[in-house]
């Protein structure tokens, strides 16, 4: 009988603990009204606090190791080079206070402001710059820094990178004092002030040699940036919080930034619409294509579309049939609606593209797309028939081979691909089959030329148009095309070598004319536009020529 | 007992072996590696790259040295976050993961209880209509759906809840909702069918006819035999719930393991691949072996050779 009431207590128990439990979880829900009630006061209290979204989580803050664009949108926070780049794409002093390029343009002289410092305190010096240029290059750096040949351009640094010479001191870089750095180059490079806003180039800490954990802990980074690195969450969060010790701290005027960190593009945007993010989209992000026509309709004074020096294209391998004649590459090219596709498929008022390099790059005195147009080529369906007739002829074809187009499996290639492919059907009358494929197949596909034609794009490393034409050369790692011309590589290593601008922009003129207008390797499709929905009390956001986005600058009203 | 615990111990380890084995082959042969990107880096650093992680070395080599490394129980640094091990980034995330599975489970099991137990008790009348009507809804709605219908109703529209993250107690709220409502729906259902039929039991009448009072009845015998295959079910739904929230934490942007096995595999990151398959398969292991002795434990009927004890 005790046995049994023990047992009747201890059921009893269960059940009314299991009640209240659910009184509790009750209760939960009614304190969930009260304090979204809190939740709508504080946010109408967080003065300059901004909330982002990161799409992928960024793999290091490690500058040297760094090489996306999560990871360059929080270190522009948190760290700073020899210069920055302005709202107008013009580089502007940073650590550096002032420099003097010498008449050859191989020598640049750095001087450094007296005030810059670490957010521990320390005086930000020439020799951290040299520190953190040496472990980039350095070939005993664990891991390899990727993106180590952004430097190839100082004088020995691919030789010391690549172990021809063993000695640092033979590399062209050389801090004469503390606020002092000397950079001597290969070859006169105009957009070498413009690098120096680079990640890859920015200085570190010289305690970092200690723990090689240093970039995944906010407790032991240390950077001379606007912000600092305050919290990170892994798969959560990511916050920065201003910095006292910045130099130009007065001109700051975000105190926090917080970072979520979600891969969903319609959670990003149903998040941005209930006021949970102040910016939602590029670069960081993505506005869905299905979404546009109804982001257009409710939002469209916070959408904010602007050009970018981004390319979207197709390339064809030219060593594949039946792309391996070029009258029939001009065909494929010219068959096409560009128009149409940016007006009905992506829907973000991106420019048609008719040669290779985006507006907004710099030419000699002003936008090398203005000096240039990129007139190469005009969509002409009378023309396309009669020069794919003309091919098949040459080729000795009564029909042309089966042709399949790749792309990397994602919503807005698949609909580019679907409606590309219905209009070389109903104007050149050719069956063109559709594949999508994952990610690390298609790069290995199209590596290997083992495709017809493929989906490509394209974004400027720096602002000049050498950035989209050492691209096609025999020897360049990303030449996916098959398409090889020794002419053509002449005329990149003149562009390379010369001081002169003028004849620079004459050269990438003529590479230009050769691979679309000539040779038509690619077909150019759109440059792109940054698409990004911006809180109208958001200001200062920067968006540069390369659509990498500055929020160190912006404040809300 | 022993020898069945034994055995089935021995075929886990069986299965995890052959697990990783598969996993390591397989991962291989996918085309790529960590490092490829559309923008490749100069042949001379990708091939330092490789021999830094010593993917340069021929794959049994690889293999066997991987063996080695989680022998030890090293699961190694991830190779797209650098310097970052496998191990904490699996604790790290599991952990987000683990309290939204634990909340959904708990959810569960008390409110498919109570709806269960309801429904039976007020069998054929207004409440066991609606508490199945619920469950046949929770079972037939996918949980993606229902996630996404009560983010856009309570946190878009009401603004009642963040649309995503995990801070506080309040993000808790919508998914967990999305995640136990199937749960609930099969959990009310077992319940209900096994109460129901505890009630017409012999035993049940037997004990009416003695004349013990309804509360007696109700906690002495009802509950405690309808409230059984529940418990059996607890195993597998607790596996079902941890592994399946994948969908609800891309939904809710929680940053649970879900999202990093996910991308590891994008960014053939290997040794976080193999990392979350071990973590995954162990997990899923251990809750089919706890399931397996608790069968033998709850029910007699489940005989095992040999055993005297039985």
């Amino acid at each position: 009988m005790k046995r049994k009431s023990l047992l009747m207590v201890l059921t009893l128990i269960l059940v009314v603990g299991t009640v209240l439990a659910g009184c509790g979880s009750k209760n939960d829900n009614g304190g969930s009204t009260a304090s979204g009630g809190d939740k709508g006061s504080s946010s109408a209290a967080k003065e300059q606090v901004l909330h982002i979204n990161l799409s992928a989580e960024p793999p290091t803050f490690d500058p040297a190791q760094a090489q996306d664009t999560q990871a360059n949108t929080v270190l522009k926070m948190m760290y700073e080079g020899l210069v920055r780049i302005d709202k107008d794409n013009n580089p502007i002093p940073g650590v550096a206070e002032k420099w003097d390029v010498s008449s050859d343009g191989l020598k640049y002289v750095f001087h450094l402001r007296k005030d810059a410092k670490w957010s521990n305190g320390d005086p930000v010096t020439a020799k951290d710059f040299v520190f953190a240029w040496e472990r980039v290059l350095n070939p005993a750096t664990s891991p390899a820094p990727p993106y180590a040949y952004q430097l190839y351009y100082i004088k020995g640094a691919e030789d010391y990178n690549s172990k021809k010479i063993t000695d640092f001191n033979q590399v062209g870089v050389k801090a004469t004092d503390d606020n002092t750095l000397e950079v001597t180059l290969n070859n006169p490079t105009p957009y070498f002030l413009g690098l120096t806003s680079f990640y890859t180039f920015y200085p570190v800490h010289q305690s970092v040699k200690d723990n090689a954990k240093w970039a995944t802990d906010p407790k032991l980074m240390v950077t001379n940036g606007p912000f600092t690195l305050t919290t990170w969450t892994t798969g959560q969060k990511i916050e920065v919080t201003k910095n006292a010790n910045y130099w130009d701290n007065q001109n700051i005027k975000l105190t926090k930034v917080t970072m979520s960190l979600s891969n969903s593009s319609a959670t990003e945007l149903s998040s941005y619409k209930a006021g949970q993010l102040d910016y939602a989209g590029n670069p960081n992000g993505t506005i869905p294509t299905d979404q546009m026509p109804a982001v257009k309709n409710e939002l469209k004074d916070e959408l904010d579309l602007k050009p970018i020096g981004s390319i979207y294209y197709y390339v064809f391998n030219t060593t594949a049939k039946p792309f391996d004649n070029v009258k029939i590459r001009k065909a494929f090219s010219m068959a096409i609606s560009r128009q149409d596709i940016v007006d009905k498929v992506t829907m973000s008022e991106e420019t048609p593209a008719f040669g290779f390099v985006p507006p907004g790059i710099s030419g000699d005195k002003g936008e090398y797309r203005t000096e240039f147009k990129d007139d190469f080529f005009t969509e002409n369906m009378e023309e396309a028939k009669k020069l794919l007739a003309e091919g098949m002829q040459e080729e000795g074809y009564t029909t042309l081979p089966p042709i399949t187009l790749i792309y990397n499996s994602d919503d807005k290639h698949k609909k580019i691909a679907l409606a590309i492919a219905d209009m070389w059907k109903k104007n050149l009358g050719v069956e063109v089959k559709t594949e999508n494929q994952e990610w690390g197949v298609f790069l290995k596909n199209r590596q290997n030329l083992n495709y017809q034609i493929a989906r490509a794009g394209w974004s400027p490393d720096y602002n000049d148009p050498m950035t989209f034409f050492d691209l096609w050369t025999s020897t360049s790692g990303n030449n996916d095309s098959g398409f090889k011309n020794k002419e053509y590589d002449a005329l990149i290593k003149d562009a390379f070598s010369t001081p002169d601008t003028a004849k620079r922009m004459e050269d990438f003129k003529k590479a230009e004319t050769m691979i679309i207008k000539d040779q038509q390797v690619v077909l150019p499709i759109y440059y792109y536009t940054n698409v990004a929905l911006i809180k109208p009390n958001l200001k200062g956001v920067v968006i540069d020529y390369a659509g990498q986005v500055d929020f160190t600058r912006a404040y809300f009203e | 007992m022993v020898r069945y615990v034994l055995s089935k111990f021995f075929y886990m380890l069986v299965s995890l072996f052959i697990l990783i084995s598969a996993t390591f082959f397989l991962m291989k042969a996918i085309p790529g590696n960590p490092f490829m990107s559309e923008k490749n880096v100069p042949p001379e650093i990708q091939a330092r790259l490789m021999e830094q992680y010593g993917l340069d070395k021929p794959v049994y080599q690889q293999y066997f040295k991987y063996l080695g490394d989680i022998a030890t129980g090293d699961l190694g640094i991830s190779m797209k976050h650098q310097n970052q091990e496998v191990g904490g980034i699996i604790l790290q995330t599991f952990s987000a993961s683990l309290k939204l599975g634990i909340f959904a489970i708990v959810i569960s099991v008390i409110v498919g209880v109570l709806l269960g137990m309801l429904a039976a008790l007020y069998h054929r009348k207004l409440i066991d209509n609606i508490a199945m009507v619920l469950a046949v809804l929770g079972i037939a709605v996918p949980s993606f759906v229902l996630a996404s219908l009560i983010q856009y109703l309570f946190a878009q529209k009401l603004g009642w809840f963040n649309v995503m993250g995990f801070d506080g107690p309040l993000d808790y709220v919508l998914p967990v909702a999305a995640l136990s409502a199937q749960p609930i729906a099969f959990i009310a259902r077992l319940t209900r069918s096994s109460m129901l039929e505890v009630l017409h039991a012999d035993y049940i009448k037997t004990a009416k006819a003695k004349g013990l009072n309804w509360m007696t009845i109700m906690f002495k015998h009802v509950i405690r035999n309808g409230i059984l295959p529940v418990v059996t079910y607890i195993g597998p739904m607790t596996a079902n719930v941890i592994t399946g929230s994948v969908v609800i934490e891309q939904i809710f942007g929680i940053g649970g393991i879900g999202k990093v096995f996910v991308e590891c595999i994008t960014n053939r990151d290997y040794t976080m691949i193999m990392g979350v398959t071990i973590f995954y398969g162990v997990l899923l292991m251990l809750a089919r072996f706890i399931t397996d002795i608790v069968y033998v434990l709850v029910d007699p009927r489940i005989k095992l050779t040999g055993g005297k004890e039985g």
